[in-house]
């Protein structure tokens, strides 16, 4: 054995030229190829700008707010590029305005719906036993409950508003992820890094958030677009039905439900409200469906 | 302090299943030496992963004893476990699932030598991850790339490099060539025992390929069921084989001569099932020299020369 006391070794450095391709990039980039994913991200891009630069491009008050029936019911021209309701308001500034609404619903809704669901299924999942019975029949009870009830159960409880309607369809979206979450979660516990890790001695709070959950991404991610799609449906059906946002506010359900009377003589009144959930719908489908192909890592160039 | 680095004294492993008790690993014992290294070997399903895993926790035991460096590591609580988990470590079967997909080899070596804060220093751990890769025999360029970018070998490698991460005194190979091509079953094999000169270490080296043990383990213990039936340093197993199972597991080994003149031994009859085995000798069901005597009692592990092992009431 050498004795010596050595000077203290120059510690070797990681070289600059490989630097590590992160994996947001990879997704990206993989995204980027098909073409049915850009198109959605791009309308959800476009909408979400709308929705935050609604101000600038219509005036609330003067053209959603305000009641002018000298301008009722005027057809589709160039002036109103979706035509007028019923009270004079410009259906293109609501629909525009509406954006918010059914925008922040299916964010936050989903947002719940996913802290819930994945803090639940990842117990659940990692853990097993009578936890995981207990979660997943308390699971299976929410799951048989409907939007639409959940929506009369909790508005008529607390009343109607914005917040009691996030909480509706936030509460309904949990079941999904609960069982996604478990399912990806029940695949990759027993997988032998999950085992080598814990023979590193790491604690399993940190073996469930920087590795278990990180590997269940893609089905997680993929389900948060598709249930974002599903609540802004959820939040214009209980708004139809009354129960979602209250009544001035240019709701997009709520503006079908105003346009259902005039349907035979003033048909785009329900028409552009109805292709704007169509459109919003269908781009956080095509988002999700792109997402699934371009988050597997094992992906070939 | 004791000669040997890790003792097994009974060790049991029995799973609920719904038809009764599986006996996974069935009153396991054996010790290993300091820089030594002990081969398991048998046939599928017989319970020597569960063993190994056993031995580090990685599945609770069902009862017995498992003392590493005197103490008794099936006491020790989950604190005392993750400082104990420093020094026994384990390399796995199949690289292609032992690996995180989502880190890079830098990821998963940074966080293992960060885990039991064996080095905190942010140069001092890249330092070592340099070193580890270079222990192991990883270029330098490979450092941030992801598991599914590399072939089987270099992901063994990662592996080996993040069992080695904490300097650990006792490994578990798993089967850790098993699923690996031959050229670089020697590559790995060679690895593993340049590190074992190295850095003294001990290991236990599961497999079901004999010729890799017959090269590697200074002992060898044949496990059947759960049960170890015959335990011998290599030389003598190969030499004086007495267990009827051994014989056959031998008899097995291809040897490239077009004419082999050796007598195959084939096994015929039902394996018995491991769930609530019956109070017999557990090969009786297919062993060719069975009697009356089988079939009384699981026949004892008894010393017949020096070193030498056998469950076996004929010998």
């Amino acid at each position: 054995m050498n004795n010596n006391t050595t000077e203290p070794r120059q510690l070797r450095k990681v070289s600059q030229k490989y630097t590590r391709q992160s994996q947001i990039a990879m997704v990206m980039h993989n995204l980027a190829k098909n073409k049915g994913a850009m198109a959605g991200l791009a309308i959800i891009v476009l909408l979400a700008l709308v929705a935050i630069f609604a101000d600038f491009l219509f005036d609330y008050e003067a053209e959603v707010a305000a009641v002018r029936l000298d301008r009722s019911l005027i057809a589709p021209c160039l002036q109103y590029p979706c035509g007028t309701d019923d009270l004079g308001r410009n259906i293109l500034a609501c629909i525009v305005h509406g954006a918010r609404y059914s925008l922040s619903v299916g964010l936050i809704a989903t947002l719940m719906g996913l802290i819930a669901g994945v803090f639940f299924g990842a117990i659940a999942g990692y853990y097993g036993g009578v936890l995981e019975d207990v979660i997943m029949r308390c699971n299976d009870i929410l799951s048989s409950i409907p939007a639409i009830l959940m929506g009369i159960v909790i508005v008529s409880a607390m009343g109607v508003s914005l917040p009691n309607l996030m909480l509706a369809i936030g509460i309904t979206s949990v079941p999904q992820f609960v069982r996604i979450t478990r399912a990806s979660v029940l695949t990759v516990r027993n997988q032998e890094y999950i085992e080598a890790l814990k023979a590193t001695g790491l604690s399993e709070a940190r073996i469930i958030g920087l590795h278990v959950l990180p590997n269940c991404l893609s089905p997680i991610i993929v389900q948060i677009t598709l249930r974002i799609g599903s609540a802004v449906i959820a939040a214009s059906s209980l708004s139809f039905l009354g129960l979602g946002v209250p009544a001035p506010a240019p709701e997009w359900g709520a503006m079908l439900s105003m346009g259902r009377q005039f349907i035979r003589t003033a048909s785009y009144m329900t028409i552009f409200p109805g292709m704007a959930i169509l459109i919003t719908v269908l781009a956080f489908n095509l988002l999700g469906d792109g997402l699934r192909d371009a988050l597997d890592p094992k992906l070939k160039k | 302090m004791a000669d040997n680095i890790l003792e097994v004294r009974h060790l049991k492993k029995y799973f609920n299943t719904p038809r009764g008790m599986l006996h996974a690993v069935d009153d396991v014992s054996f010790t290993i030496g300091y820089g030594k290294t002990l081969g398991v070997v048998g046939e599928s399903g017989c319970g020597k992963s569960t063993t190994g895993r056993s031995i580090l926790r990685l599945v609770e035991p069902t009862s017995g004893e498992v003392i590493f460096e005197g103490k008794d590591i099936t006491k020790l609580s989950k604190r005392e476990m993750k400082a104990m988990r420093k020094d026994m470590q384990i390399i796995f079967q199949d690289p292609f699932s032992s690996l995180d997909p989502r880190n890079t080899i830098n990821q998963t070596l940074t966080e293992t030598i960060t885990a039991n804060k064996i080095l905190t220093n942010k140069a001092e751990v890249e330092d070592r991850v340099l070193e580890l890769m270079e222990t192991v025999g990883l270029a330098e360029r490979l450092i941030n790339t992801y598991p599914h970018e590399l072939d089987g070998g270099r992901r063994q490698r990662i592996g080996i490099a993040r069992a080695l991460a904490m300097n650990p005194k006792f490994i578990v190979c798993d089967e850790p060539v098993s699923a690996l091509d031959v050229s670089i079953q020697a590559q790995i094999l060679n690895l593993l025992d340049e590190l074992q000169d190295k850095l003294n270490l001990s290991y236990i080296f599961i497999t079901h390929d004999l010729a890799v043990v017959n090269h590697f383990a200074d002992e060898i213990a044949v496990m059947y069921l759960g049960q170890v039936v015959e335990k011998a340093p290599t030389e003598e197993l190969f030499n004086h084989t007495l267990h009827p199972y051994t014989q056959a597991l031998l008899s097995a080994i291809p040897i490239p001569e077009i004419l082999d003149e050796r007598p195959q031994i084939l096994l015929q009859g039902e394996i018995t099932s491991p769930i609530n085995p019956p109070n017999e000798c557990r090969f009786a069901k297919r062993c060719p020299h069975v009697c009356e005597e089988c079939r009384k009692g699981a026949p004892p592990l008894r010393e017949v020369s020096p070193g030498h092992f056998v469950a076996c009431c004929k010998v």
